[in-house]
């Protein structure tokens, strides 16, 4: 059965989409914030830590589609790691809960220099419609520094692609 | 409002208590608000609201009698103040902040492992203590609430646009049924019902939200055991159904589409062509991945027997969805106490005993099958229409019950006569769900937790709220 499902697929020619090209606007906060020493030590590969801070789970599906064969991520040299010490990126949703917060810290101190950290969606930019919640703290930077945002809700694959492949253009320039 | 209302003194609530225990009736939800305490319950079939005043704040507990309320009054006493009177766990639960004591487990040769909040994978956050002896879990204790951001309390005195936005991010994953059930409790309030082009759009909003849910996790099951060809075509169809979501509704996971008093807007031109050519191809890829799955023997080998949930637990638990549908509870909101348009559709509600990773797989299997003939019913028998009707503005209470696809949501609002919410609250599934997990790894081996786990795929968000 499996090998049978391989062989058609082999055949049924490639699912995997072209990429889309890189965010112009991701670009332009990016150029302001990488500096050469971080692009010399990186080249082109990147390891992203996820981490939902408190976010719907609307960002985490479309995160989640970046790994299927469609959009399929790794091609660009970027991968998730499990682990924030193996991470050169934090992609970070949520409009940040207080009882988040901590834990949020803790994943960003443990992540190795240089790293850049990616906020996620409308909330991960300023809570989006959770800001002013008492029991939220607010957006990404309110918390730890943040290099890009890709805002949406959710973002779909191709905005976070092009946002994510600006980020490895120019990390590895 | 439709379902019996009442206001009850102590001891009749004390009474229901005593009779959830008994198995006679379900729990639907418990919460609050200051000074007082709801109550929603299933009898026969039946829905049916419980009011109680609490003097001095105080409630007699449920969960003295009840386990399935005792993390809800625990919730009860963070977000209102509401102190449930000889509750048998008064730790706190959605709010933070003090140090937390575990339950103790004691015995020679046990370890714990903490894991989380923050997971290995691309999950939303929550903290599980496992106590084990070598590989065999004896206790697991899952603390939550990490991704608690105060929607009750946001929703309250909200407009109703802004309250029905809130909704539809209370679990990203179950957008479109917990906007319906949200938008029905309105309806339900305000004492009008939406256009019949508008209910089937909704059922077919619905319906794709599942299949792409049902997909998303049927191959995730299988990846978490090693399987990556399943996860790889079921996670393309997945996208096919996302895709086929944004042609119809502008939002490939629907968001916003559904709201009080109807659709925000009319079905995309395209959008049914696109329906039907995924329906085609679900119905061509999707029985060979069926077969895959059931002729794998390595893959059956992880997944037959492993994190069981007995019969028992999921009716005392009132378990929603396929964990209580694998676990033998007949029960699906779109049949009893039913809404429209399902009346009028033709489908299968499957249910097994074996309880198992296995049976919540196939639950979900027989379900993407049911799904897609609803969608060709749907399809070829939309009615034409506006899909909006105007809200008149009116006070009142408002409940609903709908399926999302991992199971029965219950909604509650009370609307004020300047058009706001007063208060709302939404039960997702997961609430009676989450503590049959633990039951369920209890006696299974470390490495079978995220199998388990993925198996329920149990919202973080929808209960944090």
């Amino acid at each position: 059965m499996t090998s049978r499902i391989l062989l058609r697929n082999l055949f049924r020619g490639r699912l995997t989409e072209r990429a889309p090209a890189a965010d112009p606007g991701a670009l332009a906060e990016l150029a302001a914030r990488v500096d050469a020493a971080s692009r010399a030590r990186l080249g082109r590969s990147l390891a992203i830590r996820e981490v939902d801070a408190g976010s719907c789970n609307g960002c985490e599906l479309e995160i989640h589609a970046l790994q299927n064969i469609v959009y399929d991520l790794e091609r660009f040299g970027l991968r998730f790691v499990a682990s924030p010490r193996h991470a050169d990126v934090l992609l970070v949703t949520g409009p940040v809960t207080a009882n988040m917060r901590e834990a949020l810290e803790r994943t960003w101190r443990a992540t190795p220099d240089p790293k850049w950290v990616v906020a996620v969606g409308d909330c991960g930019r300023d809570g989006g419609c959770f800001a002013g919640s008492p029991a939220c703290v607010g957006g990404v930077s309110q918390v730890v520094p943040v290099d890009l945002h890709i805002p949406g809700c959710p973002p779909t694959p191709v905005a976070l692609l092009k946002g994510l492949i600006a980020l490895i253009e120019t990390v590895a320039k | 409002m439709n379902w019996p209302s009442v206001p009850v003194d102590a001891r009749a609530w004390s009474a229901m208590a005593d009779r959830l225990q008994s198995g006679e009736v379900s729990l639907l939800g418990l919460w609050g608000e200051p000074g007082l305490a709801h109550m929603a319950i299933l009898e026969a079939g039946r829905p049916s609201l419980l009011h109680l005043r609490c003097s001095d704040n105080r409630f007699p507990s449920v969960g003295r009698v009840h386990p399935p309320a005792i993390r809800l009054e625990r919730a009860m006493r963070d977000l209102y103040g509401l102190e449930a009177e000889g509750a048998p766990d008064t730790r706190p639960w959605l709010r933070h902040g003090a140090p937390y004591a575990f339950l103790p487990a004691e015995g020679e040769g046990l370890h714990q492992i903490p894991v989380g909040p923050v997971h290995a994978g691309i999950i939303e956050p929550g903290h599980f203590r496992f106590t084990a002896n070598g590989e065999t879990v004896v206790r697991l204790e899952q603390r939550l609430g990490y991704v608690h951001k105060g929607i009750a309390s946001l929703m309250a005195g909200a407009p109703l646009e802004r309250a029905a936005t809130l909704a539809a991010r209370v679990s990203g994953d179950s957008t479109v049924a917990h906007a319906l059930a949200f938008a029905r409790a309105v309806e339900d309030a305000l004492g009008i019902e939406v256009p019949p082009r508008a209910a089937w759009l909704r059922a077919l909003a619905g319906e794709l939200e599942r299949l792409a849910n049902h997909f998303g996790d049927i191959g995730a099951v299988c990846n978490d055991a090693a399987f990556s060809i399943m996860h790889a075509s079921c996670g393309w169809l997945r996208e096919q159904v996302l895709r086929a979501a944004n042609e119809c509704f502008g939002h490939r996971l629907m968001m916003d589409s559904v709201m009080p008093g109807g659709m925000r807007r009319d079905l995309a031109a395209g959008g049914a062509k696109q329906v039907a050519a995924l329906v085609a191809l679900a119905r061509e890829r999707f029985p060979e991945l069926e077969q895959l799955y059931d002729n794998t023997a390595s893959l059956k080998d992880r997944t037959v027997s492993t994190g069981i949930v007995s019969p028992g637990l999921a009716r005392l638990f009132a378990a929603g969805g396929f964990v209580g549908r694998a676990s033998g509870r007949d029960f699906d909101a779109r049949r009893n106490p039913g809404y429209a348009p399902y009346g009028d559709l033709e489908f299968d509600v499957p249910v097994v005993q074996a309880g198992d990773v296995n049976a919540r797989v196939w639950i979900r299997i027989r379900e993407v099958e049911e799904s897609l003939g609803l969608i060709e019913q749907i399809l070829a028998r939309l009615p034409t229409g506006p899909v909006q009707v105007a809200l008149r503005p009116a006070s009142g209470e408002g409940a609903a019950l709908v399926e999302g696809f991992r199971g029965d949501i219950f909604g509650w609002v009370r609307v004020a006569a300047d058009g706001r919410v007063e208060r709302a609250w939404l039960r997702d599934p997961s609430w009676f769900q989450w503590p049959l997990l633990e039951a369920a790894i209890e006696g299974n081996i470390v490495a079978d937790f995220p199998l388990c786990n993925k198996s329920f795929n149990c919202s973080y968000a929808g209960h944090d709220l």
